[in-house]
């Protein structure tokens, strides 16, 4: 390997490692304010890619019959809660909130189409169909059981990226899209060649952290976010509602695999299974980071990222086995250093 | 008396009932949903435009049951099942995916009914208990057509990427058994999976060995992402592959890196541009009319016409096993699988098929033609 080449690697490493990052952040995100470890999160980006492709195409993408779909369900399971709790009262609001909200997104959506919108238009309009899913399937999926052991979540979560993927084929087909690329840009950089797309990816992984960061900081829904990680009850008696912290978690992480899926859909050709994969290697990174921090995630998924390009010229076929065996000498060792816990002790 | 007429009637019903029964049935499984289904949909269509084409031998009518598996092996092994248990049919017709028509191919076996793969099968049937045949060219057969073509133009040394899979290793296999042959070399084997992001890594390290030509051990869209990684590159040799990446959405997605590739493919591929004295032309076109009837839609895949050869290879057998059996017995069963083994010359739109037994694929390099990607269009290259 000369020097040369490894620079290429190395920049190719980092350009996917930044795509695992956005998805490694989301990932711990969620985990952290709702326990659950979201598997169909990979889903909800490659998604977004065939969401964006289909408009691309001037065709009415799947999504929109997916989230009318699942609001139907979520707007009629609030109803009937609420109903059986005798809060007939809340019930306007759930109908807006869980009914009304994501069918005005597909309204716009459907509208706009007709007009054959600019590409940042259908960029947006992508991210705003993908935003309602999660929050929707976690009302479906997760609320019912939101105080069951994490064990328990996984398994579901597991079981819900199969139902996704089986979703997906049904209303994205089973072919591969490939979006315009966002840039046509390049640049030199000490004699390598760089593609704008891939300084895109690394400045959109950049600000969406520093974002999340400045969210997290000075903002008080961010603070009631964080306190709802740290300790559940604590938060409750403070007044803060973990289900409306849920849902919150839920829309900011799929913004960030939204945009992840955006990012890699002109470098890649996504088909409706692609997701499980990037999830996956995004979990690894999120793992290495310990599932809790989350510029850990972050360097866990550009370790991921550098590791995974590197072993692709050195011995491509044992590409993958050389990634996920990363995970058994990090779980050995996060298992022996960490403490136990407040969480498994309950259990 | 009114007795005498209902039992008459009974009668009569139950005669016309048997009449019917008398039909040709024909169990079609193909996937029409799951992950195969981007070739089931395909196959499905390709056999409603044989159905179109001929629906009758010796005038006796077709029946054809179609169900779906899902791509899912169990699933075709329960429908092979139910075809043959419940509906008696006196053939099969399946499937989408290789592992689920082995899986057909056990149950017809066992039960002995005669079987049509429009699949590829690998490996050598037992000749005295031999219940099934494969349409398709074998993937040996779709490398060695390329492998010579890149000896015809005189390529040396050659770089190797394919999926990290079982077709990866069939092409690189293909392509190391014609190794030796003119001083071809294959210098690399790289790997990549499906929903990988990145072959960047694996290019880098074809382009170090400096190849004469690449070839590409992919499928349908994503065979397009070593293309597009060499075109970044500015990789300026040949590239070569196989059928496998012929689809609408490859070219879409290869764009201008696609440009120029050669692959081996079924003649029916590029009907119209064949000369008047190929085999495979007046057929194909015939094939492209019947489609566009039952379909309503114009044929542009290879896959449907593996169905639609494999009809005409059950209807020239069915023909000959009339003559001494009666549809719905086992007589007439094992009569076609005789007369399904003993296809001699048979022309269809992919190929001229000679089955025998002790082979499950029937067919030779007449099956192949090259073809070049030339503005977007595949090109006869004869």
């Amino acid at each position: 390997m000369t020097a040369d080449i490894a620079a290429i690697l190395a920049i190719d490493g980092i350009a996917t490692g930044a795509v695992y990052a956005l998805v490694a952040i989301g990932t711990v995100l969620i985990f952290t304010v709702t326990r659950v470890i979201f598997i169909p999160f990979g889903d909800i980006a490659a998604f977004t890619a065939l969401t964006l492709a289909a408009l691309d195409a001037r065709q009415l993408p799947g999504t929109v019959g997916l989230v009318v779909v699942l609001a139907c369900m979520a707007c009629l399971m609030e109803v009937v809660s609420l109903a059986r709790a005798g809060e007939l009262r809340a019930v306007p609001k759930a109908v807006l909130f869980y009914l009304v909200l994501p069918l005005i997104v597909v309204g716009t959506v459907w509208l706009t189409m007709r007009f054959t919108p600019p590409m940042p238009v259908r960029i947006v309009l992508a991210l705003l169909l993908i935003l309602p899913i999660s929050p929707l399937l976690d009302r479906i999926v997760f609320r019912p059981i939101a105080d069951a052991s994490v064990l328990l979540l996984l398994t579901v979560s597991v079981a819900l990226h199969f139902a996704l993927v089986g979703l997906g084929l049904l209303f994205f087909g089973p072919e591969g899209v490939r979006t315009e690329p966002l840039t046509s840009m390049a640049m030199e950089i000490a004699g390598v060649h760089v593609s704008g797309q891939t300084v895109l990816i690394l400045a959109a992984a950049l600000v969406f952290s520093g974002l999340l960061f400045l969210f997290f900081d000075f903002t008080l829904i961010g603070k009631a976010l964080r306190a709802t990680a740290l300790n559940r009850t604590g938060a409750r008696l403070m007044g803060i509602r973990p289900a409306r912290a849920g849902t919150i978690a839920y829309l900011l992480g799929s913004l960030m695999a939204g945009v992840s899926g955006i990012l890699i859909a002109p470098v890649n050709t996504i088909f409706y299974d692609s997701g499980f994969l990037l999830g996956l290697k995004a979990f690894v990174g999120a793992i290495v980071g310990g599932m809790t921090s989350y510029p850990g995630a972050a360097l866990g998924a550009f370790g991921v990222g550098l590791l995974e390009s590197f072993a692709s010229f050195q011995s491509s076929t044992l590409k993958d086995v050389i990634v996920f065996s990363l995970l058994i000498p990090v779980l050995l060792w996060r298992s022996l250093a960490s403490q136990h816990s407040e969480e498994e002790v309950e259990e | 008396m009114r007795k005498m007429l209902s039992l008459t009637a009974l009668i009569g019903g139950l005669v016309a009932a048997s009449t019917a029964q008398a039909d040709i049935t024909i169990g079609f499984v193909t996937s029409l949903s799951g992950p195969g289904s981007s070739i089931g949909i395909p196959y499905g269509r390709g056999i409603q435009a044989a159905m179109e084409y001929k629906n009758e031998v010796n005038g006796e009518k077709i029946k054809l049951i179609q169900l779906d598996d899902g791509s899912d092996p169990s699933a075709a092994t329960r429908n092979a099942r139910k075809l043959i248990e419940e509906e008696k049919v006196d053939l099969l017709i399946g499937t989408a995916t290789a592992p689920s028509t082995i899986a057909m191919l056990a149950v017809a076996t066992e039960l002995k009914v005669p079987m049509i793969a429009v699949s590829p099968v690998i490996g050598q049937p037992n000749p005295t208990d031999q219940w099934g045949i494969s349409v398709p060219q074998p993937a040996s057969l779709l490398v060695k057509v390329v492998a010579d073509r890149m000896k015809r133009d005189a390529m040396k040394n050659i770089g190797y990427i394919g999926y990290s899979d079982a077709w990866g290793d069939l092409v690189y296999n293909g392509a190391k058994a014609v190794e030796g042959e003119d001083g071809i070399k294959v210098l690399t084997n790289e790997r990549y999976a499906r929903v990988d992001t990145s072959v960047t890594g694996q290019i880098l390290k074809i382009l170090a060995a400096r190849p004469d030509a690449v070839l590409i051990g992919g499928s349908g869209t994503q065979g397009a992402l070593p293309l597009l990684a060499l075109g970044e590159r500015g990789f300026k040799g040949k590239t070569y592959g196989t059928v496998a990446l012929v689809n609408p959405d490859f070219v879409r997605v290869g764009g201008k890196a696609a440009e120029g590739i050669q692959v081996s493919a079924g003649p029916v591929i590029v009907a119209e541009q064949l000369p008047d004295s190929h085999f495979a032309k007046k057929l194909a076109l015939e094939f492209r009319a019947a489609y566009q009837k039952a379909n309503n839609l114009p044929s542009t895949d290879g896959f449907s016409a593996y169905s639609f050869d494999g009809w005409m290879i059950f209807t020239s057998a069915a023909a000959r096993a009339l003559k001494t059996a009666k549809p719905g017995t086992i007589e007439f069963r094992k009569a076609l699988r005789d007369e399904i083994l003993n296809t001699k010359e048979l022309s269809g739109v992919h190929a001229v098929y000679n089955f025998k037994p002790g082979a499950y694929h029937g067919v030779d390099e007449r099956a192949l033609v090259i073809v070049r990607l030339v503005n977007g269009a595949w090109t006869y290259q004869p």
